[in-house]
């Protein structure tokens, strides 16, 4: 059957911005879905609020809106564009539910929109766990016990009746948030109230526990004609209790009999029958009790996932792209399997590897909150490995983290008692690979440490393999005692060179220049779908120490791009947007694009994206290894943030072509006093500080400069350890941490410019002339991480002429630096004095949002100058226009950036924002005014949706007192209630405005919390009075997390949002198209052409 | 170290690794088979009798070896190649290690090698012979020894497989038809579905005639799979003859091609042959893709039966009409066929799944209902 021809035009709903549990997946997903439905000639409507992602990149879709993922915005677009259906099931939970609220909203029937892949039905059985339990009774697959509550004595009664410990899943929340497993009554009692507020429905389900029990999860499609194939089964490592995002997993499943795997099977396709999945891939989430065999279906997502991402990658079946093609009609035998071309779609890959996931954490940006590892996924990414055994594959996976490991047990022996280790077994945290490691050296037997830990005995003796291979490499003492067989079996078994070097007391370099004399090299082999059954053309390869190379390299100009990782807090998916367009543009040139990245989620790990893929860790053995195989032209480190970048000097070292900005003017850059150098030569400031080695040296630093100062690790991202500090104290305070931080780094000690306006510049260099492509202004004042605030394209405040020395300080630090390519410096103005503050010469995270913002592809631009291309040039082929932000017509919109911050995910962590970053992505709002951009950017939020009426709960600080008045008056005035503690209701009654008193949580009184606890409040303006972070503020801003209440802890944020409710009320929603909004800038452009050069 | 092991082919390629079952030297054709579950339901099926099976999955052994999974008493084939074999399986239902299992059963098996350039190999040179010793470690007297082995065409294994005795396997539940399988080399899970579907099953030597098939008054036959080259089965095929007509039949891989014979086709060798339990099959009648476990070297040659009289259709000199059900979707091979007018039918692949999925168990029913004496269930979907 062909496809439908009742269809058209389709809507694709975006999942929004980055979060924990839902991440660049639908990025990836959501992309090759739109490029399948354009090459199916259907006009495709895209929707997402997030900027970074690469699927909003105009060229994607034939109108793109980059708005809120709310009923009344998709209702505006759905009236302007009018599809004729809808595609929801690529855009994760929120794209879920966002079409079960258009629906329940009438929207789909006004306009007569189709929804395709699973229909609504479908999806309210999957997610409503009570009717998808009777629906699995119902096809005779057993689920656990359960019982779907509503209140705390309803919960304790069914904890009674299973026995603890009990899980507890709320209904319709995104990676089990608000969910966990209770042990006793007590912290039943405490979780339930948490999970009630967190499900938008008030609904927790209290589950019979099957901790221990193992996981497995099967990835499945099905077509409209009822054929069904599973694509990949997928087996958890870390038992049942320990959320799959969370979970080390494997894949293929490797300890299923076939009766047993065979049996799940057929489970699967059952579920997906009865749910009603009538085209689409789906996942299928199974239990199985280790001691019998018994079999419980846990759940299954009627739409691609996290998992299918992983499953995609992990067998060379483009999952997404495939339920595109489904949903508009094809069946599976009618699909062609890209990778061998002869054979289709309708079968089940076979992987003759082993891949392994494991997530990465980032619990040391939010102290104070509980490391263990449960049921409410906490992981912000994950990264993928493949071997040819699991010992290669987990040991790859684990260096590919770039959280200091460098493989299996290859970190210094733990410090622990027998008793705390054992404990650190039981307890499932990221860090219990290592106690394994330890407990296995230590001589603890298989089975004890699969019984402690829960992991199947056959991945535990996996792993002894490995300490025993590491004890008979220890036994040679040195390198020149290894004999060549044994070397050779310690890199099959995926020991980094690092690692060898650290049994060995040796170092890295003199290992890998040891194996390179004896030619002990790996091998690439092909990810194929078929187990070499079929020949493949899809060069997508990974790298192990066997016998046979596969790859096909050719004689074309070649650039290896290198991606930017696992994401983690600091280094998204924006840096994924810049790789894959640095792909695209040189592709476009005439290069031969080569990609190296680890991350599973992602766009650039997709086997289409470049002309050749290497799966494989980014630390510098593995990058050398390619390049040795494929000897590239060049290769670009700047697009993929702070990991390729740390490898530039030792790739040029080892003599790999380092293409754009040199290693040596990257390392100018860093380097304090070159940069110093620099800025004293283009005659701009920086805050006064020094380089401290010392608690002595930072405070005598400190007290020259005076406090607060900003202090911080150098080499750092996403603001890792940086903290504005007050006095001695506080430093003494700070320095342990530090030094933690970054045992190998002195720190620097800068004075903090308090309440300077802070600017970010992004620009491309092409060695004579500077192209800015955006200068923003953030709203939250210097202090607060770039990353974390909101910030504003054109900038609100700076005028032309400010714009304009801004540029040529940009330009002069360029020149002075070196730079080829992309350059971000972060400016502070106080005073009307600009500060430096410091400058990367490398992609950053504002790179998407300003060329979304712009509509000039920036980084294409970046690469194609790394590439040799001058600006001139790129100007004359229309990739960048005649004149830039600065000279150009005002842009007639403005974009607003907001930040979405995971405090939902960590209970416990002060919310108040700082120096160190902690969002997990970001949102755009683009509209005529900034007002209006900037309440979509809340509403795109979903946690900082600003109210048009109501409650405002307001206490500030005293510095703030004053300027609150104004504001707080307009809320007055404009129908808001007001409720402030004493100190800043006299301040605002002083001036006439009205406020109800309520007592502060210091004099015993809980009143505050309480009017959030019983959604009183709509929300909450408090800005924090300095230091004492335990106040009050610390659990009003906790209680507001907690019930959902938005929470801005900033005066410019108030200020703003201020602007913003003004914005709102007064009505209706205009939404337009990012084409539209580009073809209004090329129609400024056209008229009011360059001032003659 | 004593545990060094050696393959080679007939074309001079080798490899060296470790061995993981018995001492020894053995030879056989080098297949590879892509399943990543049921080792030991390829280890113990008779198809394999005479073939070197390389598994294409990394890790095999995990979950070891049980009594449940056997699709024969022995270990069948001829050599077991592994990228690694388990250490230590874990499973609630292993009773036995592979490692040990192979030794016993005295199966010359080796681990350590890439497997996938054997697949890659094989793919692009075709199955040939093969060897794997623990005693010869010299490569070219072990290729010497592998290229004098016997060749697999021509090779009539049928009667080293099948029964010694007749015997009878009970009916689950109520009995409702008589069956007689002729063995040429049955997997214990065909007669295990066929009493699922209410059939007392009579398992026969293959060498058995009409008239031993007829003495039991089945109420249909079963062609069961078995290893070698269905040519050289003369005698099955001759049996399948004179059945036709008389009773219906049903014949699953090596069984299918015997019927091809009888039918008056062909066979012919494929390169490298279908050997695993993810080959798409799709039903010509109504489009369905069935997820189908195969072994086959061989295939039946359509063309062959007679004068094409529609698409996929043939007339055949002595039986009437037939018609291709079945085609692979990767390569279009003949995988079912159907002789309507003397109640015949077979894929060339395998229902009984062991190992593989169960897409096609309902092709069990479907010779019940034609032994029912429902005639259109023949070329009836699931």
């Amino acid at each position: 059957m062909p496809r439908r021809s009742d269809v058209s035009s389709v809507l694709v709903l975006g999942s929004g911005p980055i979060q924990i549990g839902q991440a660049c997946e639908f990025d990836y997903s959501g992309t090759q879905a739109c490029k399948v439905l354009r090459e199916e000639g259907l006009r495709v409507v895209l929707v997402n609020s997030n900027p970074a992602t690469i699927m909003t990149d105009p060229a994607f879709a034939d109108a793109t809106y980059i708005e809120p993922l709310t009923v009344d915005v998709i209702r505006a677009i759905i009236a302007e564009e009018r599809p004729d259906a809808l595609l929801a099931t690529l855009g994760g939970q929120t794209a879920l539910n966002l079409a079960i609220d258009l629906d329940a909203a009438g929207v789909l029937d006004e306009f007569g929109v189709e929804i395709l892949g699973a229909d609504l039905e479908a999806i309210r059985t999957a997610e409503d766990r009570e009717r998808f339990r009777m629906a699995m009774d119902e096809i005779g697959l057993e689920s656990a016990r359960s019982t779907y509550v509503r209140s705390e004595p309803e919960a304790q009664g069914a904890a009674a009746e299973y026995g603890f410990p009990v899980v507890l899943r709320p209904s319709f929340t995104l990676g089990g948030k608000g969910g966990g497993i209770a042990y006793d009554a007590d912290e039943l009692t405490r979780m339930i109230r948490q999970g009630l507020a967190d499900s938008p429905v008030h609904e927790v389900l209290i589950e019979e526990s099957l901790v221990g029990w193992k996981e497995f999860e099967l990835e499945v499609m099905r077509d409209r004609c009822d054929n069904a194939v599973v694509i990949c089964s997928i087996e958890n490592v870390d038992a049942m209790g320990v959320h799959t995002g969370d979970s080390i997993t494997v894949a293929p499943a490797q300890t299923l009999s076939d009766p047993e795997y065979q049996q799940m099977r057929d489970a699967a396709f059952a579920v997906l029958r009865r749910i009603g999945v009538e085209t689409g891939g789906s996942n299928v989430q199974f239990a199985v009790d280790p001691a019998t065999g018994r079999q419980i279906v846990i759940e299954m997502n009627p739409r691609v996932s996290r998992s299918s991402a992983l499953a995609s990658k992990a067998t060379g079946f483009p999952i997404a792209k495939i339920a595109a093609k489904l949903a508009i009609g094809y069946t599976l035998d009618e699909i062609a399997n890209d990778i061998t071309r002869q054979t289709r779609a309708a079968f089940e890959p076979s992987i003759d590897y082993v891949v392994v996931k494991i997530p990465r954490f980032t619990f040391e940006k939010f102290p104070g909150t509980d490391d263990t590892l449960t049921t409410r996924m906490k992981s912000v990414g994950e990264v993928m490995a493949m071997g040819r055994t699991f010992k290669e594959a987990v040991n790859k996976a684990l260096r590919s983290l770039e959280d200091g490991h460098v493989g299996f047990g290859g970190a210094p022996p733990l410090d622990i008692s027998d008793e705390g280790l054992t404990a650190a077994l039981v307890r499932p945290t990221a860090g219990r690979v290592d106690a394994i490691a330890e407990a296995l050296t230590r001589g603890r037997t298989t089975d004890e440490v699969a019984q402690l830990t829960g992991y199947d005995p056959w991945f535990v003796d996996q792993l002894l393999q490995l300490v025993e291979r590491r004890r008979q490499l220890r036994a040679c003492e040195h390198l020149h005692g290894v004999d060549d067989d044994l070397l050779r079996a310690t890199k099959a078994d995926g020991f980094s060179d690092a690692q060898i070097a650290m049994v060995l007391h040796t170092d890295e370099a003199t290992v890998r220049n040891w194996r390179h004399e004896r030619d002990i090299r790996p091998v690439f082999k092909t990810v194929d779908t078929c187990a070499a059954e079929f020949e493949a053309y899809t060069p997508y390869h990974y790298a192990t120490y066997d016998s046979e190379d596969e790859v096909r390299t050719s004689d074309r100009r070649k650039i290896v791009v290198l991606g930017s990782g696992p994401n983690r807090i600091g280094q998204g998916v924006e840096f994924d947007y810049c790789c894959v367009h640095a792909v695209m543009a040189l592709r476009d040139a005439g290069y031969e694009t080569i990609m190296i990245n680890c991350n599973p989620e992602t766009v650039s790990t997709d086997y289409d994206t470049a002309d050749r893929l290497y799966f494989e860790p980014l630390t510098l053995e593995d990058v050398l290894e390619v390049c040795h195989r494929e000897r590239p032209d060049g290769v670009l480190v700047q697009l993929g943030g702070q990991t390729p970048l740390k490898l530039a000097r030792d790739l040029e070292a080892a003599g790999v072509p380092i293409w754009g900005t040199s290693p040596d003017a990257i390392d100018a850059a860093e380097d304090r006093g070159r940069f110093s150098t620099v800025m004293h030569d283009v005659g701009i400031p920086m805050p006064p500080g020094a380089i401290a080695r010392s608690f002595d040296e930072a405070r005598d630093v400190a007290v020259r400069i005076g406090y607060p100062v900003l202090v911080r690790p150098s080499y750092v991202l996403g603001g890792r350890a940086m903290q504005i500090v007050y006095d001695d104290a506080g430093l003494s305070r700070y320095l342990t941490d530090a030094v933690a931080a970054s045992p190998d780094q002195p720190i620097l000690v800068d004075r903090f410019l308090e309440g300077a306006i802070e600017v970010d510049v992004d620009a491309v260099y092409d060695g004579e002339e500077l192209f800015v492509g955006g200068i923003l202004e953030h709203i939250e004042e210097a202090g607060v991480h770039s990353g974390d605030s909101a910030c504003t394209l054109p900038p609100l405040t700076l005028g032309r002429a400010q714009q304009e020395h801004i540029r040529d300080v940009t330009q002069g630090i360029a020149a002075g630096l070196g730079v080829r390519g992309l350059l971000n410096v972060q400016y502070a103005v106080k005073d009307d004095v600009l500060w430096c503050i410091e400058a990367n010469p490398r992609a950053s995270r504002t790179v998407p949002f300003v060329s979304k913002a712009t509509g000039t592809p920036l980084a294409q631009v970046a690469a194609r100058v790394m590439a040799g291309a001058t600006l001139a040039e790129l100007r004359d082929e229309g990739m960048i226009p005649v004149t830039d932000v600065v000279d150009g017509p005002a842009l007639p919109h403005v974009a607003v950036k907001e930040a979405v911050l995971p405090f939902d995910r960590f209970p416990g962590v002060d919310t108040v924002l700082g120096p160190e970053m902690r969002s997990t992505g970001e949102v755009m709002g683009i509209d005529r005014n900034f007002g209006a951009a900037f309440a979509k950017a809340q509403a795109g939020t979903g946690s900082m949706v600003l109210p048009v009426e109501g409650t405002v709960f307001v206490s500030v600080a005293n510095r703030d007192k004053r300027a609150i008045v104004f504001p707080a008056k307009w809320l007055v005035e404009h129908g808001f209630d007001l409720v402030a503690t004493e100190g800043t209701a006299e301040v605002l009654q002083r001036a006439g405005v009205s406020a109800q008193i309520v007592d502060k949580l210091a004099d015993g009184s809980s009143a505050v919390l309480e009017m959030l606890q019983s959604g009183d409040i709509d929300l909450v303006l408090n800005t924090p009075f300095g230091a004492r972070t335990r106040s009050d503020g610390y659990a009003i801003r906790q209680a507001a997390v907690a019930n959902g209440v938005p929470c801005i802890t900033t005066l410019a944020g108030i200020l703003a949002a201020v602007h913003g409710i003004e914005s709102l009320k007064r009505g209706t929603v205009h939404v337009r198209s990012l084409q539209a909004y580009q073809a209004a800038v090329e129609a400024l452009r056209s008229r009011d052409p360059a001032p003659a050069a | 170290m004593t545990n060094d092991a050696l393959l080679v082919f007939e074309d001079g390629t080798h490899a060296r690794g470790r061995s993981i079952g018995a001492t020894g030297t053995a030879f056989g054709e080098v297949v590879f088979n892509t399943s990543m579950t049921g080792y030991q339901e390829v280890l113990t099926d008779p198809s394999y009798r005479g073939q070197i099976v390389t598994m294409t999955t990394a890790h095999v052994g995990n979950y070891g070896m049980n009594d449940a999974d056997q699709e024969s008493d022995l270990m069948q084939v001829s050599g077991f190649v592994v990228r690694e074999a388990a250490r230590q399986p874990s499973s609630w239902r292993a009773q036995r290690d592979l490692r040990g299992e192979l030794a016993a059963a005295g199966i010359v098996a080796i681990e350590g090698v890439d497997t996938r350039a054997i697949t890659r190999h094989v793919r692009e040179q075709g199955a040939m012979r093969a060897a794997i010793s623990t005693e010869i470690l010299d490569a070219d007297a072990l290729v010497a020894d592998a290229a004098a082995s016997p060749m697999m065409e021509g090779a009539e294994l049928a009667s080293e497989v099948t029964t010694a005795e007749p015997y009878v396997v009970e009916a689950i539940a109520e009995m409702r038809h008589r069956v007689v399988v002729l063995d040429f080399g049955m997997k214990r899970s065909i007669a295990r579905d066929l009493a699922r579907c209410g059939a007392q099953v009579h398992v026969l030597p293959s060498s058995s005639d009409a008239d031993d098939v007829l003495a039991c008054e089945p109420d249909g036959v079963l062609l069961s799979n078995g290893p070698g080259d269905p040519a050289a089965v003369r005698d099955g095929i001759a049996t399948t003859q004179a059945l036709l007509g008389r009773v219906p039949v049903f014949g699953i891989c090596l069984g299918s091609q015997l019927l091809g014979h009888a039918l008056g086709a062909r066979t012919y060798k494929l390169r490298f042959g279908h050997h695993g339990v993810n080959q798409p099959v799709q039903r010509r009648l109504d489009g369905a893709v069935e997820i189908t476990s195969h072994n086959h070297g061989f295939a039946v040659d359509p063309e062959t039966f007679g004068e094409t009289t529609g698409p996929f259709t043939y007339n055949t000199a002595d039986f009437g009409s037939v018609e291709v059900s079945h085609v692979n979707l990767n390569d279009g091979v003949c995988e079912g066929v159907v002789a309507s007018d003397v109640r015949a039918f077979s894929v060339q692949y395998h229902p009984e799944a062991a190992p593989g999925p169960s897409d096609a168990s309902y092709l069990f029913d479907r010779f019940a209902a034609v032994m029912s004496g429902d005639i259109s269930a023949i070329s009836e979907g699931r």
